[in-house]
Parts: structure tokens; C-alpha cells; sequence
């Protein structure tokens, strides 16, 4: 298969993650979160990056523990049970380290909405009375000083159809639109038709969101393959701007019917990310000191990969040892 | 009398609380099992449904997050994110959506912070942030809500607002734009049940569990609060705890 658009993951990342850019990446807490575009960004040293994400977990904290973060938007840092609060994220929120934003899923969720559909906002009733409305984390100078930023977090508007639909007040919620958004799917085609399985998440407003979008997949497989059940794709070609194989490309979260999260992973993350010396030991032995995705993999090893393997009924590891 | 762990009288009580016919919008751990549990007793009918856009998952093992693969398993819908959020801000379906979360501090109101402890800018603790709660705490029909009963969590006033329980009282939902009859309903303790009075919005405690005092429950809130109508609060029976243990969480992932 032959598409201008393949290419490995190191070039993709060279080619569209510069310094300071604003991102965003797919998944949620710890399932199918781009990791391998993540510790390919770790590896490449690209820092001061504009995070936008709703609760991606395990890829938000490692972006920040590595220090590519410098302003985060977010919903929620969280790994489900591994890290209720995600550690690096608590860290570099409490030390003064990291510019935090907070929203809430379906706001952030809006914001990509209409920032894939190109409008400058969308309305909801979420939050309202909150202080997800009135404290602000970025001061009006941050706001100012970037012109990819709005001037105001959020607004409060009078419904102007009156009491239409029953609701008198609505808060508007400020489109983005990501320099480039990372995703990882199940399947791609050489162009980029990409089709994901299972929950889809956020991941296609942010994808059409996006200035430039780099899918990292588990396959490319031939075009006819997915146009055969169209339906089941979620993103079209045009979007697309780098196709990238990397199996097991959201390890150590989890990609439906292929594999599970790793829980050895990350318990383990979670102790080495709870102390500073034996975090940067990790990033040096895991992510820094590997070549590329394919050298985790092999660092883990074929036994823990084997257990992690989608149970082909369930599309999940069944009876995985999760303790 | 059956031997039980708090926690699992903790899940049973929620359990208690949804009703047939309930969506109920779970988070993760004690909540997700107790709505399983209540499938399987007095809710048969019940959907439970995941902000990550799940519904009525085929839960034959306890998911560790909302995004875990076993919520994807044989759904009725694998949606997304704007879906789920969307059938809460439904004036239609929103009104059968029942919702069950936790927070780090709670006020008189029922009112959540799940963001910081101190100031915003520079907080003293970072916590997850809202997630869904505060989706869910605006849109849907009532809310019950989990917390550790100690006076530092039952606070008179949040650090943070995250998710709106009933703002400041009577009439305050409204007046802000959110609906005025839904908000908060229960808050389920390590210690007791608490529920809103219906003029004030303000917490009373209902009802005390097994062997604790009224007087150890006042003591842990940071607030005043009503504790002249409590009764105590009946134990999880045999059969509730066998289908929590056999049917719900045999490898007591989140009860063990």
C-alpha cells in the first residue's frame, strides 16, 4: 500500500508537533489513548505545548510528568481506580508548574463540537451557578497574549427566544481549535478513512477540530476493506493528514478487541510517578531509553502482552488479574 | 444478623435508592456496583448508563474506570461523549436519569468540589476536577451522592463549586437557570444517610447506620445540621450480600 500520507511515527511527530502548538489528544482515562504518539513526543523533547483534553488520564500525565506541558485544559485527570487524581498532574498543579483550565466533559466536548463545526460557540446549561464559571485559571493576560486563546472562559447568556424550550439562561462555551489533535483507532486506510470500535469517545469532534490530525492505528488495511461497511467509519480521508501503524499503539491503556489496559503498567506508573527520583528513572528506562513504541513493547515483554489480549467474544482480556 | 463491611452496607444503601425503570449515570467504583446490585434485587428494569456513552452495558466484570473496555461489552448503544451528555440535558430523557457520584468537600446544600483545596490559582490539593459531575449535577432529575463522613469533607462552605447541588437554597436553581426540581437527593456516608429538606434544601441526617451514635454523626459535619428525626438505618440482608458478592463483585475489586 502506497499513500503520501504513511509515514512513521517519528516523522509524524517531527513533522507536525511544534514547540508551544496546541493539542489535543483522543482516548479517555485509560483506554485508547494515543501512547506511543505521546512517548514519541516525550522522546523528541517537545515542550511548552497547550494541552486541551476532557479526561484523558494516562497520555495527559506522562506529556506533563516529561515536562511538555505548559497550559492544560481540562475536564477531569484521572485514571479510574489506578489514579483517582492523577499523580504528575497533582504535582505540577500544586507546585505552580502547570496553567490549569477547568471545564467540564460536556463543555469540553461542545468546544471541539463547534470548533469542528465551525462556529465561534455552542450553548448548554451545565454549570451555571458553578465557579467552573466564575474562577478562571488563566489570567486575562495569557487570554490576551495568545490569539489562539478566547478572551473569556465561558459566558452566560439570557435565552434570546425568551423561555423557548423552557430554559431562561444558557452558558456558551468557546470553540477550539487544536494546531493538531493525535488519535489512535483500530483501523486505517492508506488515505485515512479511519474506523473506530467500540466507544468513540470524543476523539471525532476533536479530530475535525484540528488544523492537522496524525492517526496513529493498530492496521492500515487496503481502502476496500473499510468502504465495504462505511457506516462503521467515523473519520473521512480528507481530515487526515498522517496515517501511522503502530500496534499496540494505545498500550498501556486499552483498544477494544484488540487488547486490555495493562494493570501491571500501571500500578507500577503509579508508584514510579509518586516519587521524583524513580519518575525520572521510568522515563529514562521506559520511554527515553527505547527507540521507539515497538521497543516498550518488547521491554514489557511477550508474557504481559499475551495476558493484556482481547477475548475475541468480549473484546477484552476476561478474567485479567486487575488487583 | 449477617457479618457485612461497611462498605458494602455503603453500596447496598444506594442500591436501596434506585428505582425500576431508573437510567442511572454511574461513576466509577462504589456507585457502578451499586447499580449493578440493584439490578439485581429491586430495580430489574433499570439502565445503567456511563458518561463515556455506554448504555446498558453487559457489565460480567466490574469496569475500573467509565472508559474501561468491560462498559463497551454488549450495549444496547456504544455512543459518544455528546450523546451521553445530551440524553441527560434532554428535557425528555433527562428526567429518568438518575445520577450517582462522590466530591471531595460537600456544603449544607449539596453542592460538590471535586477540583481543589485552596486557592484555585494555587491550589494546596488538586484533585480529578469535574469530569461529568457537574454535567450530570446541572442536567438530571436527582442526584445521590457518596462521601467519608469528616467534619473537613462536610463543609460550611466549598473551596471550589464543581457540580450544583441546591446553590443556597430554596428557589436558587431557578433562579440561575437550572431546573428547580431536580438537585440532590440523598448523600450516603461511611456513617449514615442524609437527605435535603424539601423548604430549606438544607442536609438533615435521616438515618443512622447500625452501632453509630446520632451525636458521632453530628460531630464529624462541619455544619449544622438536623439530626432529631434519625432512625437507624437497616443492615444489607443475606441475600442482598450474596448478590453483591457472588454477582456483582466476585474478585472484590472495589468491595474487597
Amino acid at each position: 500500500m502506497k499513500s503520501e500520507k504513511i509515514m512513521d511515527l517519528s516523522e509524524a511527530i517531527r513533522r507536525f508537533v511544534k514547540p508551544g502548538d496546541h493539542i489535543s489528544i483522543g482516548g479517555f482515562t485509560l483506554n485508547r489513548n494515543p501512547m506511543a504518539a505521546v512517548y514519541e513526543i516525550i522522546r523528541q523533547g517537545i515542550d511548552g505545548l497547550h494541552l486541551y483534553a476532557h479526561s484523558n488520564g494516562q497520555g495527559v500525565d506522562e506529556l506533563i510528568g516529561a515536562g511538555c506541558v505548559s497550559r492544560l485544559e481540562i475536564a477531569y485527570g484521572g485514571t479510574g481506580r489506578f489514579a483517582p487524581t492523577c499523580i504528575r498532574f497533582k504535582k505540577a498543579a500544586q507546585e505552580g508548574l502547570l496553567a490549569v483550565e477547568d471545564y467540564s466533559n460536556y463543555q469540553m466536548t461542545l468546544r471541539f463540537m463547534a470548533g469542528a463545526m465551525g462556529v465561534p460557540f455552542l450553548p448548554t446549561r451545565s454549570g451555571l451557578g458553578t465557579d467552573l464559571i466564575e474562577k478562571w485559571g488563566f489570567s486575562p493576560e495569557t487570554r490576551a497574549a495568545d490569539p489562539r486563546l478566547p478572551n473569556d472562559k465561558l459566558k452566560v447568556m439570557d435565552n434570546p427566544f425568551g423561555n423557548w424550550g423552557d430554559v431562561p439562561r444558557v452558558v456558551l462555551v468557546p470553540a477550539i481549535n487544536p494546531d493538531v489533535t493525535i488519535i489512535h483507532v483500530q483501523k486505517s486506510g492508506p488515505k485515512g478513512t479511519s474506523r473506530i470500535e467500540g466507544l468513540p469517545f470524543s476523539d471525532v469532534e476533536q479530530a475535525k477540530s484540528a488544523r492537522h490530525l496524525i492517526v496513529t492505528c493498530e492496521k492500515i488495511v487496503e481502502t476496500d476493506d473499510l468502504r465495504d461497511a462505511p457506516e462503521s467509519n467515523q473519520i473521512p480521508f480528507f481530515c487526515v493528514d498522517a496515517v501511522v501503524e503502530a500496534p499496540h499503539g494505545a498500550y498501556p491503556t486499552a483498544c477494544y478487541r484488540h487488547y486490555d489496559y495493562d494493570p501491571v503498567y500501571l500500578n507500577d506508573y503509579r508508584k514510579y510517578a509518586s516519587d521524583d527520583a524513580l519518575y525520572a528513572d521510568y522515563l529514562q528506562r521506559f520511554i527515553r531509553g527505547v527507540k521507539d513504541h515497538a521497543g516498550l513493547i518488547g521491554l514489557i515483554g511477550q508474557e504481559r502482552i499475551k495476558a493484556i489480549a482481547a477475548d475475541p467474544r468480549t473484546g477484552y482480556a476476561t478474567g485479567l488479574d486487575r488487583k | 444478623m449477617a457479618d457485612y463491611t461497611l462498605r458494602e452496607l455503603m453500596t447496598i444503601v444506594a442500591a436501596r435508592e434506585i428505582r425500576d425503570g431508573d437510567i442511572v449515570f454511574c461513576g466509577t467504583g462504589i456507585s457502578m456496583v451499586a447499580a449493578m446490585a440493584a439490578k439485581h434485587i429491586s430495580a430489574p428494569n433499570s439502565v445503567i448508563f456511563f458518561e463515556t456513552g455506554a448504555i446498558d452495558s453487559k457489565l460480567e466484570e466490574v469496569p475500573m474506570a467509565v472508559a474501561d473496555p468491560r462498559v463497551m461489552f454488549h450495549t444496547s448503544v456504544n455512543g459518544s461523549l455528546a450523546d451521553a451528555f445530551a440524553t441527560m440535558q434532554n428535557r425528555f430523557t433527562g428526567k429518568k436519569v438518575v445520577g450517582v457520584m462522590g466530591a471531595a468537600q460537600i456544603d449544607p446544600y449539596g453542592n460538590l468540589n471535586s477540583t481543589v483545596i485552596g486557592d484555585y490559582r494555587q491550589p494546596r490539593v488538586r484533585f480529578s476536577g469535574s469530569g461529568g459531575a457537574c454535567d450530570v449535577a446541572s442536567f438530571v432529575s436527582r442526584t445521590i451522592i457518596f462521601m467519608q463522613h469528616e467534619k473537613r469533607k462536610f463543609v460550611q462552605k466549598l473551596d471550589y463549586m464543581t457540580s450544583p447541588g441546591w446553590l443556597d437554597g430554596p428557589g436558587a436553581r431557578g433562579r440561575a437557570g437550572l431546573s428547580d426540581d431536580s438537585g440532590p437527593a440523598a448523600v450516603i456516608t461511611n456513617m449514615a444517610v442524609m437527605r435535603f429538606d424539601s423548604h430549606t434544601k438544607r442536609m438533615y441526617l435521616e438515618g443512622c447506620y447500625p452501632g453509630i451514635s446520632k451525636e458521632k454523626i453530628v460531630e464529624n459535619t462541619g455544619f449544622e445540621v438536623d439530626a432529631s428525626h434519625a432512625e437507624e438505618v437497616a443492615p444489607p440482608t443475606e441475600a442482598e450480600l450474596r448478590i453483591l458478592r457472588e454477582r456483582c463483585d466476585p474478585q472484590g475489586l472495589i468491595l474487597g
